[in-house]
């Protein structure tokens, strides 16, 4: 008898079109193909011709329909009735709503600007909201940089014009060697699974510096479990290893960085800047003549060891610094938690992969000096470091010394190292500086974030005090290049520097996940003075979904979702870009929707024209744009060059040319991106390629080639030394003195976290982590992902899992210097013996989100954040010191130090918050597709 | 495993109807009339109850007819149609004994026969199961056939033959426990198997795939207390098997005495099947950690 | 029907690199959508927004910790696990109805969901716990290995392939015919070691598991330094550094 089984149609139809469009699910933003049945979403997969994934799609990115379905979409605009924090709201219409906030903004705008503070959070769309706040005339703007991890960006800036996070990646194809610093995701999500997956196929290695072994570090073939806060030493004993044994670049080091600069010795005001020619040009003494000459002469030698009238090279002064014993591994085995041996050990294999296993491309091509190679040397050795080094008090210069070791080892622009995607490389001087020049009913006198070179760069006012109300570029951190989000509502509430009247939110659960000690800041945002009006007078917030900040707001204005609007991934942004091409994408509404929403750019578009803002009104003070997506195609940041780069002018020059009418529809047939690929002879070398550079320029990313040197000595950061040290005019408070000479050391250095001070008492390290499958708090009202994540433990390493008699089901009370909470624990034994942690933003608050009252993310799922305060512990100096870096005032989230207690087993966790009403109708019970029950 | 009411229910009633049908079959009830259409209505209201809180266990009960078509490969499909074949096979036994005061053989014989061939398929359904060493072994159709024989020898009111299966019982009984809780560890299925990571060490769970609970942790992953399960193991020997005895052996052989009998071993074979089922160790729990 | 073939054309399965896999979960959702849009029933979620949900999924991550005999530290492992689509595959045999079955051509095992009663049987039957009673529809669910992908001619070629290889961003997963000794996924079996889930369960699995390759490997020598840097100083070991240069 032949076998049988049932016939089966192995071709059904899959859909009936596919709409190109960019994921958002998070801020990695891949291709997706957007399957639509029957007029509705039905699957989403990842787009093949996607420079970004080539295709594949994270756990997020193909739960984007839970996502466009969720029950918790805001669906009209909302003004309160009931008291802040009740959820109690009126729906209202669109026309009013603008109207509301018109009658806010205006006189606000036209008598005293700078009481409107609009800050915005992960959007993406900063070109757009930097440029409306500039227009507005309100010093009072920045994007959400500051909490998340400005110190990885301003460090790598200031150190080699460029950085990690997601405007860097290795040689994926070539690297030998990847160490990974302390990342769980980071925002290139999928191109690093991608990158490690290729690099583990194809032999090579993958090392992991982390406290945790999970993720990427689980796969790593070596996983150094590092003590929090501790990196920088390890790093700089690495340093320490190579110097010693002359494993270093010195070809590299010489053409390519200030290490042969000259330091100034001389006392004064000039002490340790770098010596310059006449034309302000560095100088550098040539190998071949003996003498000093500008650093770009052609066919120039700069000689790493020589002097001149008692100025050393810059590389003189680090091997002084770094050969010292303080460095050896030795002596930082303890602190780092690593055995000498290990970090010895680290240090040889990275010598040995850059040094012996170089690579050599046939490639000529020309350098700024004009001086021709025929080769292009690699060092296959690739680094990448996000959150886990930069979100501690000593993250900037962490972050710089990872850069320096990496350029070291010549392994930054060079092939199997790793590059920059445009539009960096760019050195600091090539970005704006900071401004705050308000004059009422004007714009602001420049764009408000930037890169300060100095003292005369920061953002004060004529007494000295902080011009911002996040006191970014303040002598408290004057590179804080993003703006300090996490410390707006605290000051802002504490008037200090001064009070505000109305918030401008964008996408930022600032009465949740993202702020510091959540529970005050919802004080703070409900608390009143004496006359009984609100700190905060006004409130408005844009969010798409019904989060816990929605109740803090007093008029909402509700978002599209991600599939339902226009967006822009704009080179003037935060662009998509890859280390051999140029790239930018858009979002198109590839469904509409089906409730009173806007998208929030044209939202604010409308704004700006019904303030009269100028660029948002023609001459006869009509609106300028229809909609965003008219601003998109007309929108001139400076001549031939807009927010998108592809398909300008006629509709076949990239990068500069006039606006197009069609430019969307043509991003649209060619997948909803644009790509411009660097030429072949311009791909590594980049900062010094004159290829590259004149590439850039055609492009528009610079008007003129800038070619720059790694900066390992940095003159700004000496300049505020300077400063601390008593010299120029404008001078930091007596009490911040100490710290900057500290902080501000010219060559990357550590010290010890803010938060281990004083922290005898709290033994151990509490860190978060990002799920890969969860997107801080949006994931919760997707009903796959929260099935994934629907409640968090804290993870306990063997050590202090044995010592308290802990059992699978038991509770733990975390405290910190702080405050405490109550959690349920779970034990991890790939863990750093004196850190525990969790995944981050799980816990949700009763009421939001539209799931159920009882949902376990709010009865076992918790909040690190109640355990960190935005403040230092008090020193008894009377003064406020926040719990950030120094350097670029990046909130210290992982300085945290907790003790740890079992107790008896709870049925929630603590802290616990009563629900808040939920603005939109409950969820339907069960889920299935295209019907719910 | 999920105790399932209608599972317990199925195997407990079905056991005892085919049993009892058994009996009845072999002409070990020599009754006529009212009084064999009430015995004989017992026997089969049993089975058929028992078969009918099968269907409650399924999805699409609608379908139930498909149970038959696989017979050459599922115990399932064969319990289905050797239940079907006992009770109609019986059906002219019954009415003979009913309305002609005997029960002929040609019937009675094979029937009985194919009762007993019911109830060992069923148990065969859990018995074949590798996932589930507990149930892997010979002593579960042992198990379930001295179930249905006892339960069968006491409606039959044999009572000397009861007593004797009772003692088999408890036996058997005391067995499968014992041979259940080390069935796993030597059934050579641990988590270093189950992951094929045992070449690099010791295996524990560090987080389970979803942080709620899915079907297959609801069906397969059910813990019992140790305390709770030694009480219950008392219990189900006690009841089925002890105290029924032991009432057979002293009480004066009667109408009262065989029902009292009979409902103590129903309680005790309720208990024990509920052991059956909660204290079976799927193999699947060793990925979630539930050793 | 719940007879298995004598034997299959091609055993088409998965192999999956427990050494690369980085528990991401993107092929649980990947699944998830595909089989919720296409073959049979679409996966529900039950109490989708409330305080237990649950809901059907084809595949799953579980995250292990192994403790190295030898010693040294734990190391944790992100484990994927769907249908391995057995050669002897208790799960068909048990099934009643023919609901289940093993496809002669390729090996897939299938449920033929019009003839599913829910019974659950097979779901016992399964070591590895690869088949979910769908809780709104009451018949089984199990990986398909996207029958209805590996052959749609309304996909693009590249594209048949199931959905969780496609999305697989760290290309953990692998799909092929492990029954042609030449194929890829073959050859990746032989040259990594691949192994099978509970062998001793006599199931026979198509699909295999490539293992964690050796971790924390013993450090590396440390470097010879150039000079005796206490000895001679920086200027003495600038020199000897330079010399070269
Ligand atoms: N303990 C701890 N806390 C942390 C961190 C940590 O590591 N540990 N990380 C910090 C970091 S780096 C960051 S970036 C922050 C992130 O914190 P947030 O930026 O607050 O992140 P989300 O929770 O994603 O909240 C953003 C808000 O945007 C809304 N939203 C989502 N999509 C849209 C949309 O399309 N339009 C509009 N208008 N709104 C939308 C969401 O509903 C949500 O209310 O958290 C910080 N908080
Ligand atoms: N899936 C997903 N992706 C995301 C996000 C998300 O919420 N979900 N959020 C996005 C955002 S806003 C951001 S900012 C990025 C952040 O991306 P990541 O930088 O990956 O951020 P975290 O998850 O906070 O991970 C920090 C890592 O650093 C480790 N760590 C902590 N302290 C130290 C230390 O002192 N030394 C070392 N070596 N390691 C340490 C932690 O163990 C953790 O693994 O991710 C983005 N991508
Ligand atoms: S990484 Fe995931 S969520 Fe983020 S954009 Fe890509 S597919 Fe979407
Ligand atoms: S893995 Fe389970 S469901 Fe799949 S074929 Fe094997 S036994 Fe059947
Ligand atoms: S649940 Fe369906 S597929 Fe599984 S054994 Fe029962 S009838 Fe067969
Ligand atoms: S092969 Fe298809 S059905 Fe099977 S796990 Fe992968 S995506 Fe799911
Ligand atoms: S998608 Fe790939 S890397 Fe992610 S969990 Fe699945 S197999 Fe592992
Ligand atoms: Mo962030």
């Amino acid at each position: 008898m032949t076998y049988r089984q049932p016939a089966l149609d192995t071709s059904p139809r899959v859909s009936d079109e596919i709409r190109k469009t960019t994921c958002y699910m998070c801020a990695c933003r891949c291709g997706i193909n957007v399957h639509i049945k029957d007029g509705r979403v039905a699957y989403i997969e990842g787009n093949r011709d996607h420079p970004v994934n080539k295709g594949v799609l994270c756990a997020k990115g193909s739960s984007g329909i839970m996502q466009v379905t969720a029950p918790s979409r805001l669906r009209h605009p909302m003004k309160r009735v009931g008291p802040r924090g009740s959820g109690q709201f009126e729906e209202i219409s669109w026309d009013e709503a603008m109207e509301l906030a018109v009658s806010w903004l205006k006189p606000l705008r036209d008598a005293d600007p700078e009481k409107m503070a609009f800050f915005t959070g992960r959007d993406q769309s900063q070109s757009l909201t930097g440029f409306w706040a500039q227009a507005y005339g309100t010093q009072n703007y920045a994007a959400h940089g500051g909490f998340c991890s400005v110190n990885m960006a301003a460090g790598g800036i200031y150190t080699i014009g460029g950085a990690f996070w997601e405007f860097g990646q290795p040689d994926w194809d070539r690297t030998r060697l990847f160490v990974l610093f302390g990342v769980a995701e980071d925002h290139d999500s999928n191109p690093i699974k991608m990158g490690i997956g290729k690099l583990k196929t194809n032999g090579g290695k993958v090392i992991g510096v982390n406290p945790i072994r999970s993720g990427y570090n689980a796969v790593a073939d070596d996983w150094y479990g590092v003590t929090p806060g501790a990196d920088g030493l390890l790093i700089l004993a690495l340093v320490h290893e190579l110097l010693k044994a002359g494993k270093v670049d010195l070809d590299y080091l010489a053409q390519f960085t200030n290490s042969p600069c000259l330091v100034n010795e001389a006392e004064g005001p000039e002490k340790g800047l770098l010596l310059r020619d006449g034309d302000g040009k560095l100088l550098v003494i040539d190998r071949n003549s003996g003498k000093p000459v500008a650093f770009d002469t052609p066919g120039v030698k700069p000689d790493l060891g020589a002097s001149h009238n008692g100025a050393r090279t810059v590389f003189q002064h680090m091997a002084e610094k770094y050969l010292a014993d303080t460095y050896a591994p030795e002596k930082v085995a303890d602190r780092v938690g690593i055995p000498a041996e290990r970090i010895k050990g680290l240090a040889a294999e990275l010598a040995r992969v850059a040094f012996e296993e170089e690579i050599v491309l046939d490639r000529e091509w020309v350098d700024f000096r004009g001086d021709k190679h025929d080769k292009m040397i690699g060092r296959p050795v690739s680094f990448h470091s996000m959150r886990g080094v930069s979100a501690h008090s000593n993250g900037f210069q962490t972050a710089r010394a990872l850069h320096m070791l990496q350029v070291l080892l010549g392994s930054v622009e060079t092939p199997g190292g790793w590059r920059m995607k445009p539009p960096y490389p760019k050195p600091v001087e090539g970005h704006p500086k900071p401004h705050c020049g308000v004059t009422p009913g004007q714009p602001l006198d420049g764009p408000h974030l930037g890169y300060p070179l100095g003292p005369e760069h920061l953002a004060l006012k004529e007494d000295g005090s902080p011009a911002r109300i996040d006191k970014a570029f303040s002598w408290e951190n004057p590179m804080s290049a993003h703006g300090l989000m996490h410390m707006m509502i605290s000051n802002a509430h504490a008037g200090d520097p001064y009070k505000i009247d109305t918030l401008f939110l964008y996408m930022a659960n600032m009465a949740w996940n993202s702020s510091m000690n959540t529970r005050a800041v919802i004080e703070m945002l409900t608390d009143t003075d004496d006359s009984g009006e609100y700190v905060i007078p006004r409130i408005i917030y844009s969010d798409a979904y019904s989060s816990e900040m929605v109740a803090y707001a007093d008029l909402i204005l509700p978002d599209t979702t991600y599939l339902e609007r226009h967006d822009c991934i704009s080179l003037l942004d935060r662009p998509i870009c890859e280390a051999d091409a140029a790239a930018d994408a858009i979002r198109w509404p590839v469904v509409e929707p089906d409730r009173n929403v806007r998208g929030f750019q044209t939202v604010l578009i409308e704004l700006g024209a019904r303030l009269g803002l100028p660029g948002f009104v023609n001459e006869d003070g009509s609106a300028k744009y229809k909609d965003y997506a008219d601003y998109i195609v007309s929108h001139e940041r400076r001549p031939g060059v807009g927010p998108l780069m592809g398909f300008r002018g006629n509709g076949d020059e990239a990068g500069r040319g006039k606006p197009n009418p069609d430019q969307l529809q043509k991003y649209i047939e060619n997948g909803a991106f644009f790509v411009a690929h660097i030429p072949e002879e311009a791909e590594f070398y980049k900062p010094w390629n004159l290829a590259y550079q004149d590439w850039a320029v055609g492009l528009g990313l610079y008007d003129k080639p800038a070619p720059y040197l790694f900066t390992l000595y940095s003159e700004p950061m000496r300049r505020f030394q300077l400063a601390a040290e008593g010299h120029g005019e404008r001078q930091p408070p007596e009490h911040l003195r100490d710290r900057l000479k500290l902080a501000m050391d010219p060559l990357p250095t550590w010290y010890t976290p803010f938060g281990d001070e004083g922290a005898e008492a709290f033994p151990v390290h509490a860190l978060t982590q990002r799920p890969m499958a969860m997107y801080h708090s949006w994931g919760s009202q997707n009903a796959w992902l929260r099935q994934i994540h629907g409640r968090n433990p804290l993870y306990l390493p063997t050590k202090i899992w044995e010592a308290n008699g802990f059992q699978d089901g038991d509770w733990a009370k975390v405290t910190s210097p702080h405050g405490e909470i109550v959690v349920p624990v779970a034990h991890q034994a790939g863990l750093n013996e004196n850190t525990v942690w969790t995944w981050n933003a799980i816990g949700k608050r009763k009421g939001a989100w539209a799931l159920d009252e009882n949902a376990p993310e709010a009865t076992k799922g918790f909040l690190l954040n109640h355990l960190i305060h935005e403040l230092l512990p008090p020193k008894g100096d009377g003064l406020r010191w926040s719990n950030s870096d120094p350097v670029t005032g990046q909130a210290a989230w992982f300085d945290l130090r907790v003790r740890i207690e079992r107790v008896a087993q709870r049925h929630e966790s603590e802290p616990v918050f009563p629900p808040i009403n939920s603005p939109v109708p409950p969820a339907p019970k069960n889920r299935l597709q295209g019907a719910e029950e | 495993m999920h105790p399932a009411p209608s599972v317990i229910v199925f195997t407990t009633l079905s056991g005892l109807g085919f049993g009892f049908l058994a009996f009845l079959g072999l002409g070990a009830v020599p009754v006529s009339g009212l009084a064999a259409f009430l015995l004989y209505g017992l026997a089969y209201g049993f089975a058929v109850a028992g078969l009918l809180a099968s269907t409650f266990h399924l999805g699409n009960p609608q379908r139930a007819w498909r149970a038959f078509t696989q017979w050459r490969t599922s115990w399932l499909s064969r319990e289905a149609w050797t239940s079907v074949a006992t009770l109609l096979l019986m059906a002219p036994a019954a009415l003979a004994a009913i309305f002609a005061g005997f029960t002929p053989a040609t019937f009675g014989l094979p029937g009985a026969l194919l009762a007993l061939v019911t109830v060992f398929c069923t148990s065969m359904i859990y018995a074949q199961l590798k996932t589930v060493p507990r149930w892997n072994q010979w002593v579960t159709p042992a198990l379930f056939l001295t179930f249905a024989l006892t339960g069968g020898a006491m409606l039959s009111g044999r009572s000397l033959i009861a007593v004797l299966l009772c003692i088999l019982l408890a036996v058997l009984l005391v067995v499968s426990f014992r041979r259940g809780d080390k069935a796993l560890a030597e059934s050579g299925t641990t988590m270093e198997t189950a992951t094929g990571l045992g070449g690099i060490g010791k295996v524990r769970l560090y987080e389970p795939p979803h942080t709620n609970s899915n079907y297959l942790m609801r069906e397969m992953i059910h813990v019992v207390g140790r305390k709770h399960s030694q009480k219950l193991r008392a219990i189900a020997v006690l009841f089925a098997a002890v105290l029924p005895g032991l009432i057979l052996l002293t009480l004066p052989h009667s109408l009262a005495a065989v029902a009292l009998a009979v409902a103590l071993h129903l309680m005790g074979a309720f208990a024990a099947r509920w052991l059956f089922f909660a204290e079976a160790e799927h193999v699947v729990g060793l990925y979630y950690g539930a050793r | 029907m719940t007879e298995l073939p004598q034997s299959t054309k091609r055993k088409l399965g998965l192999v999956i690199d427990l050494d690369i896999c980085v528990g991401c979960h993107a092929c649980v959702t990947a699944c998830k959508g595909w089989n919720t849009e296409n073959y049979g029933v679409p996966l529900s979620d039950i109490d989708a927004y409330g305080d237990d949900p649950s809901g059907t999924f084809l595949n799953r991550i579980h995250s292990f910790e192994v403790q190295p005999e030898s010693g040294g530290c734990a190391q944790t492992v992100h484990f994927p696990k769907s249908c391995l689509h057995c050669d002897d595959a208790p799960c068909v045999t048990v099934c009643p109805t023919g609901a289940s079955y093993k496809r002669e051509d390729d090996g897939i095992v299938l449920v033929n969901e019009d003839a599913c009663i829910g019974c659950g049987l097979c779901a016992w039957a399964c070591p590895y716990g690869a088949r979910e009673m769908d809780q709104a529809a009451g018949v089984m669910k199990k990986c398909t290995l996207c029958v209805d992908r590996i052959y749609n001619d309304n996909l693009p070629e590249i594209d048949r392939v199931p959905s969780c290889v496609r999305t697989c961003p760290a290309g953990a997963r692998h799909f092929g015919d492990l029954g042609d000794p030449g194929s890829d996924v073959s050859r990746l079996v032989a040259e990594r070691g691949g192994f099978d889930l509970m062998p001793e369960m006599g199931t026979k699995p198509v699909n295999k598991y490539l293992p964690p390759r050796p971790k924390d490997r013993p450090a590396a020598p440390a470097l010879e330094p150039i000079a005796d840097v206490k000895a001679t100083g920086v200027a003495g070991w600038l020199d000897r550094l330079l010399e070269k240069f």
